[in-house]
């Protein structure tokens, strides 16, 4: 494989590592256009465009423009959010942060603000994929779905494991995203270490969009689509980040903490930026450790859960020795970051993207000035597909038995999407669906009792990051609630339910389907999700024909 | 709580006859089970449109027509209408004299419409399929987002004095008004049943049949699609009134969005046989995707290019279908009960003629349009196309 790939953004040629996402690709070329000596072969191409960087890095990173004409740049990192895209040989509205830097590629960005001229070629019939034939089908690659798919095998099920994340970054999920190769903790070595020794077959940056009948799941890939059968189902979604809305959280520049990690993963220049990691939960000590680690400037950790419930968390880890480890271990990768609990992000400025944030902490504002807000608070569990399915979903989580069955009898669910509960819980559960699903209910019974502690622990995790009510009034009137349509905050406080916001304001309507936004209007205004209908996510018109 | 007129149903219809009323004075009160437009107004397309299958039909769309033309100024922003017209699709010869036949009648009864020849179709929708015969251009229909177009004539109404009762399903209906689930009894000297496919479960032998249709909506793609563009193979096979049937049809949104239709479909069944669990899509309204496939290949058919663009969600909506394809507009077989509904496929356009005719039956003022041939009580018989 060569080392760089050379590829057009608006025209210009820009040389990335290989294994790059083209999001990658086009904030290094926004970089560069500012003042360039143009990269040439053999120079350390990430390198080179940083050391300009930080002087000159003035020009907007503009992915996209948005309804009302605001330049938009990448917010999760994992396809969820629809920021990132951009016109990629024509295909408008491709998600940048999921597709891999290719030869050749000619990339526009913008996309959305003028007309599209889509070319003939682009229209040419597919190379469909061959349907894989699998007793059991696992949809993630994330911990769940690995620690599914290797006691299921070991029980001699023939299995496929189906992800959207590419290739380069898959297995793995979100923690382990891109650690195959290279894996960063003892843990992640351990499992990946365990896939090798069963035959499990996997299918990358293919996502799973509808069930045209019982039985049977349509997955759409880089450019064609794929029909899996399977007797069994186990779902292992994971889960994305929540986000709140405040004033200028819109702005380019302000990423989620995952979304920002994911991002970083595939390339994107961090190093020497000045970065405040906020919102909720561990991930963000996970997340500024993995920055400074790139050469971030981790600037704060602000944590909005109060100083009182972090301490009876503390309490618990001490139960949990793995825990503990991996605390310590971050406390001193992350030695000289502040750490504040009871702080947050009330708003965020900059002249077409971000300068500076304020934070709140103990009733006081200050302002910190930065190149990135990588904020994130808390996550919540991926239930869409389980919808799709016919699973039973309750409060926003998957239901499921002790089996880790759903209501459908040949489903089942593991990690995230049952309910947030960590890395541990993930993996746990992920064996017994992969038990079970394996008929080996005896073996799956052997892992309760682990399952029974990890489920304490999630609880108090759940509780100790619990949304401060105070969030709820970040918004201001003006402040987009709805990225994707950009509705404000003042148009959605007319409306009674989110249905109603949906039909009278388009709050919901864009491609995320409502992923980011409905889950920030849930936490504002208490309002449930609707319905679920396919595609559950945007996929081309000529795969829903299939 | 006394009213002159009881509307039940605050979907597009009942909206406009809200309004309707409301400007003639009358003191109304409105009466709706779920949400302001939230029935089949959420799910139809928003095509204004003269349509020529009868007499009736065209002097109904054509009035409805020219009263959203004269509102069009009026509309807030978020009704999205855009006069964008409408291009009939000839496929080949035995269509393209539909389009001179068509063009006639409309031209005949003041309507502009223009033919056009393969080249010119090919200029003016440069996204649809070489070897097309032509097309007929009318240049005055166009689209609107029906859920803020029916909130928009309720706060008018509301502004003239109506009132508004959202979230109260009523149980009976009668000629002296309205009664709740909540037992509450809202009288009214006269009561108008404008709840679309739900009209025969209050006013019961009246004979309007649900009928399912599928829609398909794109991220945006400003100019891909021009006008509202609709194969003439559709007077062939919607018309077929008792077999499930697909058309090309595809829409251009004020957004750049895309939205396509059309499939038609009596007493659809279930075909995707999934566990109804709490949250999820009834089973009725779930999406076929045997006939959604049909329609997806209609429409790639017709317009290749389609074929690579995002789709971002699929529904389903139920129209109100009555045998002759015409609406009943007027006085049910009960006394001062009135009907407004079986609008079927185009109940966003005749929304307003709609709501004057009924105006004008009541109030006693000089009809628009005769409305004779929308009265409940005419003989029906089903229509089948010349
Ligand atoms: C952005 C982010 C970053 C995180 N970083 C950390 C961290 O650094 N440290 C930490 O301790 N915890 C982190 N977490 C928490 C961590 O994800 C969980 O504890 C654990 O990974 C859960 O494992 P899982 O298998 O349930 O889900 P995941 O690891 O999320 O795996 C689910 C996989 O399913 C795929 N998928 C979902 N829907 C479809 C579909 N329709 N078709 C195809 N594929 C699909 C997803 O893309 C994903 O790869 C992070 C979470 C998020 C959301
Ligand atoms: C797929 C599809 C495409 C279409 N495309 C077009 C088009 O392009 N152009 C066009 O002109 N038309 C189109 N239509 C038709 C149009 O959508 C309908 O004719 C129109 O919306 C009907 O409006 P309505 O007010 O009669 O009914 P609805 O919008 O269904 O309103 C009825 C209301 O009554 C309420 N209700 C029901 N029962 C009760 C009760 N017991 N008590 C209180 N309230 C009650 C319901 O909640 C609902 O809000 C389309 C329809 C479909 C399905
Ligand atoms: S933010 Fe995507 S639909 Fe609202």
């Amino acid at each position: 494989m060569p080392e760089t790939i050379t590829l057009q953004i608006n025209g210009e040629s820009v040389m990335v590592p290989a294994g790059s996402m083209v999001s990658t690709a086009v904030a290094l070329a926004q970089q560069e256009s500012v003042s360039s000596p143009r990269v040439s072969k053999g120079l350390d191409l990430a390198a080179a465009a940083l050391a300009h960087a930080r002087a000159t890095d003035t020009q907007p990173l503009g992915f996209r423009r948005s309804v009302t004409g605001e330049t938009r740049a990448p917010l999760c990192g994992m396809g969820i959010c629809f920021e990132c895209r951009v016109t990629i040989n024509g295909q408008a509205h491709s998600r940048s942060c999921q597709i891999p830097a290719a030869a050749g590629q000619n990339v526009v960005t913008d996309c959305g603000a003028t007309d599209c001229e889509l070319s003939d070629d682009a229209a040419t019939p597919d190379s469909r994929f061959p349907t894989p034939d699998s007793q059991l089908l696992i949809v993630g690659a994330g911990p769940a779905g690995i620690a599914a798919a290797i006691r299921a095998a070991e029980s001699g099920q023939r299995v496929t494991v189906i992800d959207d994340n590419p290739a380069s970054a898959s297995p793995g999920g979100q923690i382990w995203r891109a650690d195959q190769a290279k894996p960063s903790s003892p843990e992640a070595r351990e499992w990946f270490e365990r896939l090798k020794s069963v035959n499990v077959k996997f299918i990358h940056e293919a996502r799973i969009f509808a069930q045209p009948e019982a039985g049977c799941l349509l997955a759409e890939t880089a450019d064609g689509s794929c029909e899996l059968q399977f007797e069994k189902l186990i779902l292992a979604t994971g889960a994305r980040e929540r986000f709140v809305p405040f004033p200028g959280w819109t702005l380019p520049g302000v990423t989620g903490a995952g979304g920002l990690q994911a991002l970083a993963k595939s390339g994107w220049p961090v190093a020497g930026k000045r970065i405040v990691v906020a919102g909720s939960g561990p991930l963000l000590m996970a997340v500024a450790a993995y920055l400074k680690k790139r050469g971030a400037e981790v600037l704060l950790i602000a944590e909005q859960a109060a100083w009182s419930s972090l301490m009876r968390f503390g309490v618990e880890l001490i139960r949990q020795p793995s825990k503990i480890a991996q605390a310590v271990s971050l406390k001193k990768q992350l030695a000289g970051v502040p750490y504040w609990p009871g702080c947050w992000p009330v708003s965020a400025k900059g002249d077409g993207k971000l300068e500076a944030v304020t934070m709140r902490r103990g009733g006081k504002t200050c302002e910190v000035e930065c190149d990135y807000l990588a904020c994130g608070f808390y996550l919540l569990p991926n239930i869409e597909l389980a919808g799709l399915v016919g699973c039973e979903v309750l409060n926003g989580v998957v239901t499921v038995n002790e089996f880790q069955q759903t209501s459908l009898p040949n489903v089942f669910c593991a990690g995230e999407a049952t309910g947030i509960g960590g890395l541990e819980l993930s993996l746990v559960e992920g064996q017994i669906a992969g038990l079970a699903a394996a008929g080996r209910e005896d073996e799956a019974r052997k892992l309760f009792a682990e399952r029974t502690k990890q489920r304490r622990f999630a609880e108090v995790l759940n509780r100790t990051f619990a949304l401060r009510e105070e969030l709820k009034t970040l918004p201001t009137a003006e402040t987009l609630v709805c990225r994707c349509e950009d509705v404000s905050f003042e148009r959605l406080q007319r409306q009674t339910s989110w249905r109603e916001a949906k039909l009278q304001t388009r709050c919901g309507m864009g491609p995320c389907q409502g992923r980011i936004c409905g889950a920030a209007t849930d936490f504002l205004f208490g309002w449930g999700m609707e319905s679920i209908r396919p595609p559950v996510f945007p996929a081309r018109l000529e795969n829903l024909t299939r | 709580m006394t009213f002159d007129v009881v509307i039940v149903g605050a979907g597009i219809v009942g909206a406009a006859c809200a309004d309707e009323f409301a400007q003639a004075g009358l003191r109304v009160a409105v009466i709706e089970a779920g949400q302001i437009g939230g029935g089949a107004t959420a799910a139809g397309m928003g095509h204004i449109t003269v349509m020529d299958d009868s007499e009736a039909q065209f002097a109904l769309t054509n009035l409805s027509q020219q009263l959203w033309r004269a509102l069009a100024d009026e509309l807030p922003q978020d009704a999205e209408y855009i006069e964008c017209g409408t291009m009939w699709v000839a496929a080949d010869d035995e269509e393209m004299d539909e389009v001179r036949r068509k063009q006639a009648f409309y031209q005949q009864r003041g309507l502009p419409a223009e033919v056009l020849d393969a080249k010119a179709l090919a200029e003016a929708e440069p996204n649809l399929r070489d070897g097309l015969a032509g097309g007929l251009r009318v240049p005055q229909d166009g689209v609107t987002y029906p859920p803020c177009g029916a909130r928009f004539f309720i706060e008018r109404a509301e502004s003239r004095g109506a009132e508004v009762f959202l979230g109260k399903p009523v149980v009976e209906l009668t000629g002296k008004g309205a009664r709740l689930n909540d037992g509450t009894f809202i009288a009214a000297g006269l009561t108008v049943n404008a709840t679309g496919s739900w009209a025969p479960e209050l006013t019961p032998n009246i004979n309007v049949q649900k009928r399912k249709g599928h829609l398909v909506i794109t991220d945006r793609y400003p100019n891909f699609v021009r006008h509202q563009l609709i194969e003439l193979g559709y007077l062939k096979s919607a018309h077929s009134i008792s077999t499930d049937s697909v058309a090309f049809n595809a829409q251009p949104r004020k957004t750049g969005q895309i939205l396509i239709g059309s499939s038609r479909q009596y007493a659809p069944k279930q075909t995707n046989p999934v566990a109804t669990a709490p949250g999820s899509v009834p089973a009725d309204k779930q999406i076929d995707p045997p006939i959604l496939r049909r329609m997806i290949d209609r429409a790639i058919e017709y317009m290749p290019r389609l074929a690579k663009l995002s789709v971002l969600r699929t529904w389903t909506g139920f129209r109100a279908a009555t045998p002759d394809k015409l609406p009943l507009i007027g006085m049910s077989a009960i006394e001062n009960v009135y009907l407004a509904t079986g609008h079927e496929g185009l109940g966003i356009t005749t929304s307003l003629g709609t709501a004057r005719l009924l105006a004008d039956q009541v109030l006693k003022r000089a009809p628009a349009i005769s409305f004779e041939p929308y009265l409940p009580s005419r003989p029906m018989k089903e229509h089948d196309h010349a």
